[in-house]
């Protein structure tokens, strides 16, 4: 494990509920600088809502975060300021602005502007259609786009849920790519087990709202638990 | 940095996106017409100039707060009447015209924000209806505290005439146009950078723009507040055009003629506030030359309301985004967008390289 003493974002028990549901219950997490963790489990495991917590959007009931080792209690419009930026499982776009001022919405740092908003949608290959509205793209590039937002802010940690939903083999590979190398810490929240089996250093496996696993890849592949949890108990 | 590999080669766009012409430049030009204009009409055109450029300033603010922020507000013309008689007790105790005008803007910019507050919580029908107890509340406030703001009778403002052999028309032309050309000129760039853009994320996505660091509540509240001081000055130019304030120069019907002038202008544009504020002078002063000549008093009072009606559906159906959204198609434009039914809200739209 990292040498740094709780550098990063970590969560410390978090328990969520909502009314009776017990969406998340005792989650622990921690996310070291530059690491990829991915975050899986079945629908309804209470991926988006770990999101939520991180984002404020979700409070919880029990438990802690912290960043960088300081208590955090996350506002979303806050996050940008510091250095988290979150893609939605949609797509969350402006569409009465173009693509290029779609991102530059994102671009909030200090003497920065259009230059730095072309260079992230350059680097997700969406330059060509900066002047577009987003609703007259397909909703592959509106992905891109939302991604250059969230990279034009320059985060220190990316969160993306579900980036692959909907996308075809070339452009998840093409995610997969932009993963690997943007240099900051990403948490990632997915279905496609490829992407994130290809990408992630770490995986938290989710059910019900329990932490059922974690570990590399590898760990996750051979878990008993991890398979029981997809494919059912075996009879 | 690391870069990952682009799949296909982008060429690097120059980047201005849309031709943008200089507010300043403009609004210039605009100073300089107007004032040609003040020479040359006669006194009730002047003075019908002059109201247009009053409602300018209301349409300008109004335009921002519902074009690109999104927020409704039924509420205008309580705000303007606000202001009015703010300028009023001002000008009746004070005799400073200048005074009384910033002490208007101050006034219902403070009330503005206090509706702001609350409206910053509320959305859809739910402000709409918060800012339509406003236009109802504060008309009768004036017969509640009937000695300070005299009833139904309402103040006189007692302005002292224009310096010289300036017609009194001429004069609040040029008042009115000079406020109206300030607030257009702030405004405008006021909305070209971040806080436009702000403005416009938070119309279209609150949890979009959260996320991307924006701070909804505020700018929501901001964009209430620099609405206000708009509406509060037009309010206080009305008081000084009619010498007089009532309640009822300020009906409810003044807030939704108001919103509908601005969408059939063009919501979210500021020329669209410019037609709209023509067309709030033109329309009615048509519809009571039409009354007039038909001899029937009680058309006079609903004719107008008719005519807005009229041109609103008819406006929407040839041009959803109002009359400032229309172009004259050039040859190459219309090469461009065929016959598409968007083409006429983003004319600029551009598609290629699509996946």
């Amino acid at each position: 494990m990292s040498t740094h003493v709780e550098q990063g974002l970590s969560l410390h028990d978090i328990t969520v509920r909502f009314g009776g549901l017990v969406a998340l219950e005792d989650v622990s997490l921690r996310v070291s600088p530059g690491r990829v963790v991915g975050v899986i489990g079945p629908n309804g495991a209470g991926k988006t809502t770990l999101f939520n917590v991180v984002c404020g959007f979700a409070v919880p009931q029990s438990g802690s975060i912290t960043l960088d080792g300081k208590a955090f209690s996350p506002k979303p419009h806050q996050l940008a300021r510091h250095g988290i930026a979150r893609t939605l499982q949609g797509v969350g776009q402006f569409n009465g602005m173009t693509v290029l001022e779609n991102v530059l919405v994102g671009v909030r740092h200090r003497g920065a502007g259009t230059a730095a908003a072309y260079e992230a949608l350059e680097r997700c290959g969406v330059a060509d259609v900066a002047d577009a509205y987003p609703a007259s793209l397909p909703n592959a590039r509106r992905k891109r786009v939302e991604l250059a937002r969230a990279l034009a802010s320059r985060p220190r940690i990316l969160m993306l849920d579900e980036p692959a939903g909907g996308l075809d083999g070339a452009e998840i590979d093409w995610l997969a790519e932009l993963i690997k190398a943007v240099d900051t810490t990403v948490l990632l929240v997915e279905h496609h087990m490829d992407l994130v089996m290809s990408v992630c250093d770490e995986i938290l496996v989710l059910d019900f709202g329990k932490p059922i696993a974690l570990g590399s890849p590898a760990e996750i592949r051979a878990d008993d638990k991890v398979t029981e949890a997809y494919l059912g108990t075996a009879a | 940095m690391t870069t990952v590999a682009i799949p296909e080669k982008v060429e690097r766009r120059r980047v201005p996106t849309r031709r943008r012409v200089s507010p300043l430049l403009v609004v210039l030009v605009a100073a300089a017409v107007i004032a040609v204009l003040t020479y040359t009409l006669p006194p009730f055109r002047n003075y019908q100039l002059a109201t247009i450029g009053a409602y300018l300033c209301v349409t300008a603010g109004l335009t921002v707060l519902t074009g690109l922020n999104g927020q409704l507000s039924l509420g205008h013309g309580a705000l303007m009447a606000t202001g009015a008689y703010t300028l009023a007790l001002m000008q009746n105790r004070f005799d400073m015209l200048v005074l009384g005008l910033a002490a208007a803007i101050v006034v219902t910019t403070a009330v503005g924000a206090i509706i702001g507050l609350a409206a910053a919580r509320l959305r859809g029908p739910y402000l709409a209806g918060l800012t339509l107890a406003v236009a109802v509340v504060v008309p009768s406030i004036t017969s509640t505290f009937d000695e300070t703001f005299n009833s139904d009778q309402g103040l006189t403002v007692a302005l002292e005439p224009p310096p010289g052999t300036i017609g009194v028309e001429q004069w609040q032309a040029w008042l009115c146009w000079g406020a109206a050309l300030v607030t257009v000129l702030l405004l405008a760039y006021a909305i070209r950078g971040r806080f436009g853009r702000d403005l416009r994320a938070v119309r279209d996505d609150e949890t979009a723009a959260k996320l991307a660091g924006v701070g909804v509540a505020r700018t929501q509240v901001l964009a209430f507040v620099v609405s206000s001081a708009c509406a509060g000055l037009a309010g206080a130019l009305f008081a000084v055009l009619a010498q007089s304030v009532s309640p009822g120069a300020f009906p409810l019907t003044l807030s939704l003629f108001l919103l509908m002038a601005i969408v059939i202008g063009g919501l979210g544009r500021l020329s669209g506030a410019v037609i709209g504020a023509f067309l709030l002078v033109a329309l009615p002063s048509v519809a009571q030359s039409i009354a007039e000549d038909a001899g029937s008093q009680r058309l006079e009072g609903n004719l107008a309301l008719t005519f807005f009606g009229v041109v609103l559906v008819v406006v929407m159906l040839a041009a959803p985004g109002g009359l400032a959204s229309l172009r004259f198609p050039t040859k190459q434009a219309s090469l461009r967008f065929p016959t598409k039914k968007a083409s006429l809200r983003f004319p600029r739209k551009k598609q290629k390289g699509q996946e």
